[in-house]
């Protein structure tokens, strides 16, 4: 079974977009391993011919008629922003430049 | 009226409709109660009282009006009509925060009311705040809340279980009749166990999820508390059936069974002649607590005594269990907590060079360690190289639970009996140093959410003075038969010594000098 270096460790934190210290990524990398120990139980089950389970009721294509509903009000959605402009929330420049 | 507080939901109901009380007399009760008590429990992360005494109020003008109109309106009131609730904090109600015992939604208010919400409203209950929880419902003891633990009202010095441990220790501490709580992997059962109490995780599909912040949402269920079976069986009653908004709500009818259940002990009991259950001997797990599995083997011999049929029975692939959670629970988590950016709500940490740089500090600092721990196991088991080997893998296993399950019941088991948890409520900081000890406590309810059956945990008795958790498990959709069965065993034990026992750290909270769970943990380290 896959064991994580501290490598492993910090790629995955910047996959999750977590800002981890170094003290954290210090404890998960031990903390992640003695988990995946336990994962590695799995690997001595044969499911070749078993088939994923996603989710366990049989509903599929669940369909509603394609009508316009009122949606949440704009003032409402935006109370919550850290930071708006108008009807707008403000997001860091992700383009580059101004 | 003796202290309301003391009553069932259902004394309440008959009390209100008797005319001998109303609904502010018991929302005032309960309020004027958590808020005497919480000092030592801190059960509770908001307590509303100008909310619910509005609520209230309303609930007494509809009682008033359906009296005027005749004995048919009255009768039409659902059995919850002017009856406290608390919620865990992560259900929305529209303007009350609810920030699922994380930093990173410390000043959010939910713009609208979950489903739930809108249907507690209609059943005419009285919402009177929100529990403490572990963050993102992540954790077996409610240690792991950003706003600090919870204690257990039968020793202070224990966790409530978690994740929904405000929620049990309100009920179990007479704050409040009912509560509300979700369960991905045990967090509705385990702490119903360990507090003394009754806690109902339903078929996935019954209860829509829609306003629920959300952790695995394959496995999440929402799910009632209560002190005995008939309310906690009113309870899914009034927040059960189909919403267009979570699409994984099922068309299935909701029973009127569920408020139907024998007033009569002996009546209840009577049920179980000719009964059939199993018991899966994998649940009784190496390293459980010898009082539980003694609890459990009497309330075996119980159910025998009272007319049915108990068979040893396997569930073969349990031991796969632990890792098949451990990989699609955090998976999914990673996938829904992607949404906490701090751009539209919530904590937000800005003015980085880059959006990137805000990212991961809004993150970093929004998070808490078991979260964090949660979020890397589910990018690590879904990142390129790994997907098959983890989480399709995974996938695979709970096909191999589910089909375990699916036999037994096709053979005709009308429910299994196990323990809930294999432990009783156990001290603070004894499991947080290793994670997977944590896990461990959930070994015996995580199969049930992986398979999306309804499983119900009702007390059997105390070892060491500590509650002890007795599960049913049925087929889905079987909570009108899990709920009957429940209220037989209930109705079977009705004279036991035990029944009477209240949990004796309730004197203990009524001192407003006894320290908080927060104050005890740091008194332990």
């Amino acid at each position: 079974m896959a064991t994580l270096t501290r490598a492993d460790v910090e790629h995955v934190a910047h996959l999750a977009r977590l800002g981890l210290t170094p003290d954290e990524l210090a404890r998960l990398e031990g903390q992640l391993n003695h988990i995946l120990d336990q994962y590695a139980k799995l690997a001595e089950l044969d499911t070749d011919d078993i088939p994923p389970t996603a989710q366990t009721i049989e509903l599929e294509n669940i369909l509603r008629d394609d009508v316009a509903r009122p949606s949440l009000d704009a003032e409402a959605v935006l109370a919550n922003a850290p930071e708006r402009d108008g009807d707008s929330f403000v997001v860091p420049a992700i383009l580059g430049g101004e | 009226m003796a202290d309301a507080t003391t009553l069932l939901a259902h004394e309440m109901a008959a009390s209100l409709r008797a005319g001998e009380t109303s609904s502010r007399e018991l929302a005032a009760a309960h309020l004027a109660r958590a808020h005497a008590t919480d000092h030592g429990l801190h059960a509770w992360l908001t307590i509303d009282d100008e909310r619910a005494l509005a609520e209230a109020d309303a609930a007494d003008a509809r009682l008033a009006a359906a009296r005027a109109e005749g004995p048919a309106a009255v009768a039409a009131l659902h059995p919850l009509h002017g009856i406290p609730v608390a919620l865990k904090d992560l259900v929305s109600v529209k303007g009350g925060q609810c920030t699922a015992g994380s930093r990173i939604l410390e000043g959010y208010r939910a713009p609208y009311d979950a489903h739930i919400t809108e249907r507690l409203h209609e059943a005419g209950a009285v919402i009177l705040g929100k529990t403490n929880m572990d963050e993102f419902a992540m954790g077996s003891s409610c240690e792991h809340s950003a706003f600090g633990p919870t204690a257990n009202p039968w020793d202070l010095e224990r966790v409530p279980g978690g994740s929904s441990g405000g929620s049990a220790a309100s009920v179990a501490a007479f704050q409040t009749p009912l509560s509300i709580g979700t369960d991905t992997g045990g967090s509705i059962r385990q702490p119903a166990a360990l507090c003394g109490i009754v806690g109902l995780k339903p078929t996935y599909g019954r209860v829509s999820r829609f306003g629920i912040v959300a952790f695995a949402s394959s496995l999440d269920q929402i799910g009632p508390f209560a002190r005995d079976v008939r309310d906690a069986s009113a309870l899914l009653h009034a927040v059960s059936g189909r919403d267009e908004r979570d699409s994984t709500s099922a068309p299935v009818p909701v029973p009127d069974d569920l408020v139907n259940l024998p007033a009569s002990d002996d009546e209840a009991a009577s049920w179980l002649r000719g009964k059939r259950f199993g018991v899966p001997k994998e649940y009784f797990v190496e390293g459980m607590d010898p009082g539980v599995a003694a609890r459990i083997r009497e309330a075996i011999t119980t159910l025998e005594a009272a007319g049915a049929t108990v068979d040893e029975v396997s569930l073969p692939h349990t031991e796969y269990g632990l890792a098949t959670y451990y990989i699609v629970a955090p998976a999914e988590a990673s996938a829904n907590l992607a949404r906490y950016d701090g751009v539209r709500f919530g904590h937000s940490v800005r003015g980085s060079e880059d959006y990137l740089s805000d990212y991961l500090a809004t993150r970093g600092s929004g998070f808490g360690p078991e979260v964090k721990r949660r979020i890397m196991l589910g990018t690590y088991a879904l990142s390129a190289g790994y997907y098959d080997a983890f989480y399709l893998k995974a996938q695979k296993a709970r096909t191999l639970i589910k089909r375990d399950f699916d036999q037994l019941f096709d053979a005709g088991f009308d429910a299994l009996v196990a323990p809930t948890s294999p432990d009783v409520a156990f001290r603070f900081g004894e499991k947080m140093a290793d994670p997977v000890r944590m896990y461990l406590s959930d070994a015996c309810t995580l199969p049930v959410n992986m398979a999306g059956l309804p499983g119900v945990s009702i007390p059997c008795g105390l070892a060491d003075g500590l509650p002890v958790g007795l599960q049913l498990i049925g087929p889905a959709w079987s909570e009108a038969t899990l709920m009957r069965a429940s209220r037989a065993y209930e109705g079977a034990t009705a004279g036991a010594p035990w029944r009477g026992v209240l949990p004796p750290d309730l004197v203990k909270l009524a001192d407003p000098s006894t320290p908080t769970p927060a104050e005890r943990v740091a008194a332990g380290r």
